[in-house]
């Protein structure tokens, strides 16, 4: 029976271990998220989103123009990215399907959703910023495009294969062309997956700094051109985190905050449009 | 769909131009040794007329490199270009304001000012001879300091700085060693030490990192009330830093227009001077025809306006008689 | 089968235009190369390929760079990173697939998802403010006065205990990966059929012994992917570790000593190079991480899509 209980013994130990790893990980997301929560929710006053920047030393500086920077450019590149990205997911689940020209682009798309974000930064810098002249938030928001569309265009293609073959064939069979049977039944059944794509792909640029800090740089005022250099959040926080000012260090945890609650909450929506939509996975 | 076209189109075309429109914008980015008065300048100078300076704190390197590439309206360098080296960029120069580069350290207990080094004592712990508090050179300067058996972290820039370009000038300069070892330079092949980004970063470092020692423009360590040390200067004095020792140090510089005021102001004969003072410069690019002269408005205005808030801050404002000189040099390449 | 719907005009045109939208990411691979590569000739024509990558030379003063100091910090960083991650990160994928009751399963999968969502720099900014002064103040001094006096590992914890060094940047980056390595690593263990696990509990197998001789070997092959794309993650993080590692281009025995890594090497100075070859010493440096994190990535894939095929036949 000495085995018996050594495999019983051998087996709690595992387990127990296990379940500490688990403890482990959750122990970090509270402890960050705990942090976040509390540094943030004691620095965040309307000044900080009625505000802009003032010198260190002036009392009531906020980051009104970082917030609506960060918006700005995730707002055009998402603009730029999503319908690159659907369309692109289109060819390879449709016109594309099973060839191999598909799957090898399914695959780099892959390897370009983990690809350094730095490196897409120095990319655009080379060819947006040096040429052109200037920083400007365009040149964010392409950086930002660049890492978003193979995100979105993988989760399209996939959403799309899910979508029965079946249901084409009944809309070929009424004579409608391919076109129309991608725009108005394919789309149709497959909305909510490619929505959550794009709602993950946006949570997923909204938190960027690397790709920013050489294109969109910075901005101490309030800019709506995009043609220049513009504020944005993330960036922001890299900068007064790093500096030695104690309002910076606040101003710091209160947009961290305030990014963190964006990009959950869009993930938290993203999984309930999945969930709602494809039932329980 | 053709309605959300041109919804977009016309988005995008507001915000080429941007909405706010009249603002105008003035883009500059480099040294973090002048940030804290450039930003108050730029403050002030937004409340006076309307127009913005963005200035952006990314280092003296970082300066000139955007300035080479076209890339903003005016860099800012602590380190003077060479007259050469500007002909061959196509660059204009002139100074702005006078400050003074200080060695900061993070002891508790210990006074601000209450430790002086000699050029050569400093030299030594830069270059990693010298790597706990309590060693005797360090001791039989400070015989009254309680100082205790702890390692020394130097702390340094990671970024193109001119501050370090300030600093690395005035060791090349006092130490035979340190100009062999190291030389001097916006960037420097460090032999000890860990690297903060700005004037900022090796601040908050300095402020994080127990038994430390940095250096920092000296505005930074009065807004973030680090402790200084006193340094032996070239006429044999332990001095302090302050504006007083800064203005010392700038008495003595004569800069002339004619090599683009190329002119380090580090271990200045002075009696009193602050060893490691120097000016810090803008940078414009000569063929920049159109934002040349309003950022020279806008330096001429801080020149008339900006004295207080400058010694506010510890620096020093240009002398008068250099201020017009400047004027003339603006004259001259027709922007003013 | 789609062939024959080309007929019609507009679908020729629609069937064009998705194409090429699918082709942009072809086009921005080749063309990060393309110009990361025409962008750092000067330095490879300057320093060569090998001298380059084993020069330990990051001096811009003489203008004389190599990409050995860099290289050296990201591999430590990354290897301490997947140290730790990996072990926990198998452990939490155990617990949620085979201990968790089943009204936690679905919870603690979402926690962890969530923290794989949080963006890097709020990692980097908090492993500066909250982080430091712990490893600093007590881990250091205790795996000092502990591990230090062991010989041969005794070296790797020398010097003085900061904080700010690649040890405290490691442990960030493994909490940053410990969520993602986590969730495919659950992903690859759900793929085990669950009459296989029933049969071998149906043998009176201890639940440890269906992981360890059922599970494990039935996803070894996702698992691995899973374990390589997070070394790949690892490689190209920036913001996690650009707060705490000191930018410091020296290589050191010690782990509690800065160092620099490819991305922080790129973050601090890349808008700062002053001079031609030192930038395009730089972009020599993003042309070396995009390659070196392509190829890892793809062998990643590479595991990952024999492991799916495994079981779709």
């Amino acid at each position: 029976m000495t085995r018996e209980r050594k495999r019983k013994i051998e087996s709690f130990i595992a387990l127990s271990l296990s379940t500490l790893a688990a403890l482990f990980g959750l122990f970090w997301l509270v402890f960050i998220l705990g942090d976040v929560l509390i540094e943030g929710i004691e620095a965040l006053s309307p000044a900080l989103f009625l505000n802009d920047p003032v010198p260190p030393g002036v009392a009531g500086g906020g980051l009104r123009n970082a917030f609506v920077g960060q918006l700005m450019i995730t707002f055009f590149a998402t603009l730029i990215g999503v319908p690159v990205g659907v369309l692109g997911g289109t060819f390879l689940a449709e016109y594309a399907r099973g060839s191999k020209v598909a799957r090898v682009i399914s695959v780099l798309s892959d390897i370009m959703v983990s690809v350094p974000s730095i490196v897409i930064g120095t990319f655009i810098y080379a060819i947006l910023v040096k040429p052109v002249g200037h920083f400007s938030g365009w040149a964010g928001s392409a950086a930002l495009a660049i890492i978003m569309i193979p995100v979105v265009l993988r989760t399209t293609e996939d959403m799309l294969s899910l979508v029965p073959w079946t249901l084409r064939e009944a809309a070929f069979a009424l004579g409608a062309p391919y076109y129309k049977v991608i725009i108005q039944v394919v789309y149709r059944g497959a909305a909510a997956g490619i929505l959550t794509g794009i709602l993950l792909s946006i949570a997923r640029v909204a938190g960027e700094t690397a790709p920013l800090l050489f294109t969109s740089f910075n901005n101490s005022y309030f800019s709506t051109n995009m043609n220049e250099p513009i504020a944005s959040l993330t960036v922001s926080i890299f900068q007064y985190a790093m500096g030695p000012y104690d309002s910076w260090h606040a101003q710091a945890w209160a947009a961290s905050l305030m990014i963190t609650v964006f990009i959950l909450m869009l993930t938290i929506l993203g999984r309930v449009i999945i969930r709602w939509r494809y039932g329980k996975r | 769909m053709k309605t959300i076209l041109t919804l977009v189109a016309a988005i995008t075309l507001i915000f080429s131009f941007g909405i706010a429109g009249a603002a105008e914008t003035l883009n500059g980015a480099g040294a973090s040794f002048p940030y804290p008065v450039y930003s108050a300048w730029g403050y002030e100078y937004n409340k006076a007329t309307g127009i913005r300076l963005n200035y952006q704190s990314i280092g003296s390197g970082g300066g000139v490199r955007q300035i080479i590439n076209r890339t903003v309206d005016f860099g800012a360098s602590d380190a003077p270009l060479k007259p050469e080296k500007l002909e061959k960029e196509n660059l204009m120069q002139f100074p702005a304001v006078i400050g003074g580069v200080v060695p900061v350290v993070n002891l508790p207990g210990i006074e601000p000012g209450a430790i002086k080094l000699t050029s050569n004592a400093l030299c030594k712990v830069l270059l990693g001879d010298i790597t706990y508090w309590d060693n005797k050179i360090i001791k039989k300067l400070n015989p009254d300091v309680p100082l205790k058996h702890k390692k020394i972290t130097v702390v340094r820039r990671s970024d193109g700085s001119g501050t370090t370009a300030i600093f690395t000038t005035y060791l090349s300069q006092v130490c035979p060693e340190w100009k062999e070892k190291v030389g001097a330079g916006k960037a420097v092949k460090w032999p000890v030490g860990i690297g903060g980004k700005g004037n900022e970063g090796v601040a908050n470092y300095v402020q994080k990192v127990k038994n430390s020692i940095g250096y920092v423009e000296f505005a930074y360590a009065k807004q973030n009330k680090l402790s200084y040390l006193r340094l032996e200067n070239a006429a044999g004095n332990f001095v302090k830093p302050s504006f007083e020792s800064f203005q010392d140090a700038a008495a003595s510089g004569d800069f002339d227009p004619s090599k683009h005021f190329y002119l380090w102001l580090t271990n200045a004969p002075g009696k009193n001077a602050w060893p490691i003072s120097g000016a810090t410069f803008i940078l414009l690019a000569k063929e920049k025809k159109e934002s040349n002269p309003k950022v020279v408005k806008f330096f001429d205005w801080a020149f008339k306006n900006g004295d207080d808030t400058a010694k506010r801050l510890v620096y020093v404002p240009l002398p008068e008689p250099l201020k017009n000189k400047v004027r003339k040099y603006w004259k001259s390449q027709g922007i003013y | 089968m789609p062939v024959l719907f080309k007929k019609n005009p507009i679908d020729v045109a629609f069937s064009i235009i998705t194409g090429l939208a699918s082709l942009s990411v072809l086009v921005f691979i080749i063309g990060i190369l393309y110009v990361l590569f025409t962008e750092s000739s000067p330095a490879i024509e300057k320093f060569g390929v090998m001298k380059f990558l084993t020069s330990t030379d990051w001096d811009p003063v003489r203008e004389s760079f190599g990409a050995a100091t860099s290289l050296y910090g990201t591999a430590v960083a990354t290897a301490i990173a997947l140290f730790i991650a990996i072990p926990v990160a198998i452990g939490i994928a155990v617990f949620i697939t085979e201990i968790s009751p089943d009204f936690l399963k679905s919870p603690i999968g979402i926690a962890i998802e969530l923290l794989a969502a949080i963006p890097s720099i709020i990692y980097g900014m908090w492993g500066l403010f909250v982080l430091v002064p712990i490893m600093a103040d007590y881990i250091e001094p205790a795996l000092q006065s502990t591990l230090g006096n062991v010989p041969l590992i005794g070296i790797l914890f020398e010097g003085t205990p900061m904080g700010i060094d690649l040890l405290t940047a490691g442990i960030i980056l493994s909490i940053m990966i410990i969520p993602f390595t986590a969730s495919i690593s659950r992903d690859a263990f759900n793929l085990t059929p669950e009459i296989v696990k029933e049969s071998a509990y149906a043998l009176g197998a201890t639940k440890w012994e269906v992981v360890k001789n059922v599970v494990i070997p039935y996803s070894k092959l996702g698992v691995f992917g899973g374990i390589v794309l997070s070394l790949g993650r690892a490689l190209g993080e920036t913001m996690a570790v650009a707060f705490v590692l000191g930018n410091n281009h020296q290589i050191t025995t010690s782990l509690l000593d800065a160092a620099a890594t490819i991305t922080v090497t790129l973050a601090n100075e890349f808008t700062e190079a002053d001079s031609d070859i030192y930038l395009a010493s730089l972009f020599y440096l993003a042309l070396i991480l995009f390659v070196l994190s392509f190829i890892t990535l793809a062998i990643a894939k590479f595991f990952l899509l024999k492991a799916e095929r495994k079981f779709s036949r």
